[in-house]
């Protein structure tokens, strides 16, 4: 492996860690090690692993081969708890905080502490606020719910939680995401604290310009492997960025049309949401595949419900070919023309236990009924039709739709939708977990139902499908539209580089992670 | 500017403003009670005197106790539908074991015709405490068995507690297939009266006609019992490590467990606790009405009543939040309800309506928050 790691004096040690999901590579022979006293970032594309990797070290999954080693001792930590005993505490992306309690009561929930066998609420409150006042944000009363708190103290009261269980090796997973830049200050000053008192800080975080704040060094991973450590300085923000992408894989993609004038299907104007959504404009036109790119959770899942009619107070423009629409529901948003696969297609998409043909006319009952009835005729005539266009393999269509593959599953949610002719389609994230045959015909779906007219708007994960799929991709960060890339500009390292907001595009060197 | 407010330093009056936005469907239920009561002791013509109380204390304190049981299991965001069936089957058992026979009675059942005995149960005053114990024990032990269902079985609450309160009421039909057996009178008299009848019966306070005990003896029993159970019962539980973890059960079950807590023992304490409360709920109603019933009417009708009280009283069905001391007035202001008919002479057939009625706005109020959603899709999870 390039650019090994030196691992004398090593606090946490992990050599040979593989983790599959079903049958899935998330991990691959994974060599890792970090030390007191330094903060170690690490970096890589949506999938790389990263998540895995910490959720090993901290005990929420178990890896399937490999061993880890903590202060020169092996080790082996079955749940989190487990791994907080020994000193190694993460802080997750998705919250642990329970709502309806008290900051107080939040922050000292693994061991309260106690007066006669019975929670001392007093000295739990100060506990939670010297904890509290250690980050310096002692504005957060620990009587508060953490219900009512923003998302940006919660993320707060997170860390002072994690705080009090006396780290010896932190984990930090994009834990800065929601906080205000005043707040990201005081959690910098902290770390440095910490990383002085000579705790271990691994640090994962999509902001290149947090790592290059933070880090005194960095690894690479991608594709469930380790590709690179090194330290502060080594690497230019380019050459990390190279060292990001590098995928094997080819796919084929349908050929894209020449690009000719398009006349606008669905355009917006300023759209806003609660701070999660930021002023907006986008056009797609009739025709079109318009991919939304970025990182994971900067506002594009919150842009497809907003256009679908499922977040409520939100402030802008949204036309479809010239006519405001206002959506309030998905029932508005349906009889406008919008489709949406969504994004849990097991929870949002399906009625699992329902059979496949009612799943794919739950949309277009309108169609198929007579007065208030269903008309048996017409159902089966349309479910074969839907079945036959997508070529989804069924056994019969009164199975249970939980009885299909993954793809065919998502087949039967795309097929569902198509049956309602919309004009426009919303596609969130539809090819994950899904294999590479289903995906091409997919990819070969979405081209044909724009050159029928259709004007789609296609979130994923994966940029290369993006770059083969898309007439056209905005990138998203923070709630914004950073930037469309078109033609020649539609490039993995642009869609990096748009995606970690920074301009790499400048000639290597001068984006260097402080030199 | 709440936010500035706050960065001030968290003054005294922050804090009180907090507890009380926090409460705020506790302190609705609270004040809601005090206004109907004082109404109906304004019209009733005995208003305000001792034997009103006494008479309301002892229709209160069943219902009030079953309110009691069924917080625990929904604060963990499950649903108990036995503790009537508990509550029965625990009376059941009072019936023979708080007789008070002097020497002590015989124990013996008739089942499908065969005639078994099982010993003398020991009589006197320690026979008395033992019958307590043993009845209170059982209705834990209901609990436990509910709890264990719930968890190693792995079956929703609901439909395991339906199961089990079935199996509950057929153990209170094979003790009683008909109403009978008998409390000991003194039993009966000291519980269910005031104060001073109580030090009267049991020979305290010269038989409770100390001078510094007058100003305390109209207090009515059930009153005093319910306070002395909230107190010595609940608050500690409420305090204790497992009592905070059945609040995070119900409120984030996955960060619970993230958080490293015991999640199956608080489920199976919450469910105990629910059995010992509806136990004490059957012991009294066994003790007021001297004899044991296996009523199943009598059973659905608690088990649902206690559930309007615990949404009367503040608590979330979704769990997480709430208090057993609200469900205790959410199931006073039911009964003051029925109050009510008695004193305006009002057609008691209409009383289920107003139940319903009252109940409805109590629910209407707690989803408000409803309306605060920003993403629709949240209100499906």
């Amino acid at each position: 492996m390039p650019g090994a790691v030196v691992t004398q004096g090593a606090f946490l040690e992990l050599s040979g860690i593989s983790k599959r999901y079903a049958g899935v590579r998330a991990l691959e022979g994974v060599d890792f090690a970090c030390e007191r006293g330094k903060i170690h970032a690490v970096l890589g594309e949506n999938g790389a692993g990263k998540s895995t990797l910490i959720k090993i070290i901290a005990g929420v999954v178990q890896p399937d081969a490999g061993s880890m080693r903590l202060a020169g001792s092996d080790v082996s930590f079955a749940t989190p708890s487990a791994a907080n005993a020994a000193g190694v505490v993460c802080i997750f992306q998705e919250l642990s905080l329970m709502p309806d309690l008290s900051v107080a009561d939040n922050v000292s929930i693994a061991s309260p502490p106690r007066r006669f066998g019975l929670i001392d609420a007093r000295a739990q409150r100060r506990r939670a606020e010297q904890l509290l006042a250690e980050i310096g944000c002692e504005d957060v009363n620990p009587l508060m719910r953490v219900r009512d708190l923003p998302l940006s103290r919660r993320q707060i009261v997170e860390i002072a939680k994690a705080l009090g269980k006396k780290p010896q090796l932190l984990i930090l997973d994009e834990a800065t995401s929601a906080l205000t830049s005043a707040d990201v200050e005081k959690v910098y000053a902290m770390l440095a604290r910490l990383k002085s008192e000579g705790v271990a800080i691994l640090y994962i975080s999509h902001r290149m310009h947090e790592v290059e704040a933070l880090a005194d060094r960095a690894s690479v991973f991608r594709n469930g492997r380790h590709i690179e450590t090194f330290d502060k300085g080594r690497r230019s923000t380019a050459e990390i960025v190279q060292l990001m992408i590098g995928r094997d894989i080819a796919t084929q993609y349908p050929p894209k049309p020449a690009r000719t004038s398009v006349k606008p299907m669905l355009a917006l104007d300023n759209l806003s949401w609660e701070g999660r959504l930021d002023r907006i404009s986008l056009r797609v036109g009739a025709g079109e595949i318009v991919g939304l790119g970025g990182l994971d959770g900067q506002g594009q899942k919150s842009l497809l419900l907003a256009l679908f009619g499922v977040l409520r107070g939100i402030s802008g423009r949204v036309t479809v070919e010239d006519r405001e629409v206002r959506p309030g529901s998905p029932a508005v948003a349906k009889s406008a023309g919008i489709a949406l696969v969504p994004e849990d297609r097991k929870t949002e998409g399906l009625m699992l236990p329902m059979s496949i043909s009612d799943n794919l006319v739950v949309a277009s009952l309108d169609a198929i009924s007579t007065g208030p009835l269903v008309d048996r005729a017409k159902e089966s005539e349309a479910v074969k039709r839907a079945i036959a266009r997508l070529q989804i393999k069924i056994g019969a269509a009164s199975d249970a739709v939980s009885t299909l593959s993954g793809g065919n599953q998502q087949k039967v949610v795309l097929a569902k939708w198509l049956m309602t002719e919309p004009r426009i389609i919303l596609l969130n994230d539809p090819t994950r977990g899904i294999d590479v045959g289903t995906k091409q015909e997919l990819y070969r779906l979405m081209r044909e139902l724009a050159d029928q007219g259709a004007a789609i708007l296609f979130y994923s994960t994966d940029y290369d499908e993006l770059i083969g799929c898309c007439d056209r991709v905005a990138i998203m960060y923070d709630g914004r539209i950073v930037r469309e890339l078109e033609g020649d500009e539609l490039t993995e390292t642009n869609i990096i580089a748009s995606a970690l907001n920074i301009d790499a595009a400048a000639p290597a060197g001068t984006g260097a992670v402080h030199a | 500017m709440r936010q500035r407010r706050l960065a001030l330093g968290p003054s005294m009056l922050d804090d009180v403003a907090i507890r009380v936005r926090q409460n705020v469907g506790i302190v609705t239920a609270v004040l809601l009670f005090c206004v109907l009561y004082v109404l109906y002791n304004l019209a009733h013509p005995k208003g305000f005197s001792s034997a009103v109380l006494v008479q309301n204390g002892d229709e209160i304190f069943a219902l009030a106790m079953l309110a009691m049981a069924q917080t625990v299991p929904v604060l963990a965001s499950g649903l108990d539908l036995s503790v009537g069936a508990v509550m029965t089957m625990v009376g059941c058992f009072a019936s023979y074991l708080l007789t008070g026979t002097a020497g002590g009675a015989p124990l013996h059942l008739d089942i499908f015709g065969l005639h078994l005995s099982l010993g003398t149960f020991p009589g006197g005053i320690s026979g008395i405490l033992l019958g307590i114990v043993v009845c209170l024990a059982i209705g834990a032990l209901a609990g436990l068995i509910n709890g264990c269902v719930v968890v190693y079985g792995r079956i929703q609450p609901i439909i395991a507690t339906l199961a089990t309160g079935a199996v509950y009421i057929g153990i209170a039909l094979f003790l009683r297939p008909t109403p009978g057996g008998k409390i000991d009178e003194d039993l009966n008299w000291a519980l269910t009266n005031s104060l001073g009848d109580f030090a009267a019966t049991v020979h305290i306070f010269d038989d409770g006609a100390a001078s510094w005990f007058a100003p305390v003896a109209w207090i009515p029993v059930p009153f005093v019992l319910l306070v002395l159970i909230a107190l010595l019962v609940w608050v500690p539980f409420r305090r204790s490590v497992l009592g905070r973890a059945v609040y995070a059960v119900g409120s984030a079950e996955g960060a619970a467990y993230m958080s490293g807590l015991p999640i199956d023992r608080a489920k199976i304490a919450a469910f105990t606790l629910a059995g010992f409360f509806a136990g004490c709920g059957g012991l009294f109603l066994a003790i007021q009405t001297s004899s044991g019933n296996a009523d199943i009417p009598q059973a659905g009708a608690y088990t649902l009543n206690s559930i309007a009280s615990v949404v009367i009283g503040g608590t979330s069905l979704l769990g997480g939040t709430g208090s057993a001391i609200g469900s205790i007035f959410g199931a006073m202001i039911l009964r003051v309800i029925s109050f009510f008919f008695r004193i305006f002479d009002i057609a008691p057939l209409l009383q289920p309506l107003f139940e319903g009625l009252i109940l409805l706005a109590a629910v209407s109020i707690g989803a408000l928050g409803v309306l605060r959603v920003r993403n629709t899709l949240e209100l499906f999870r």
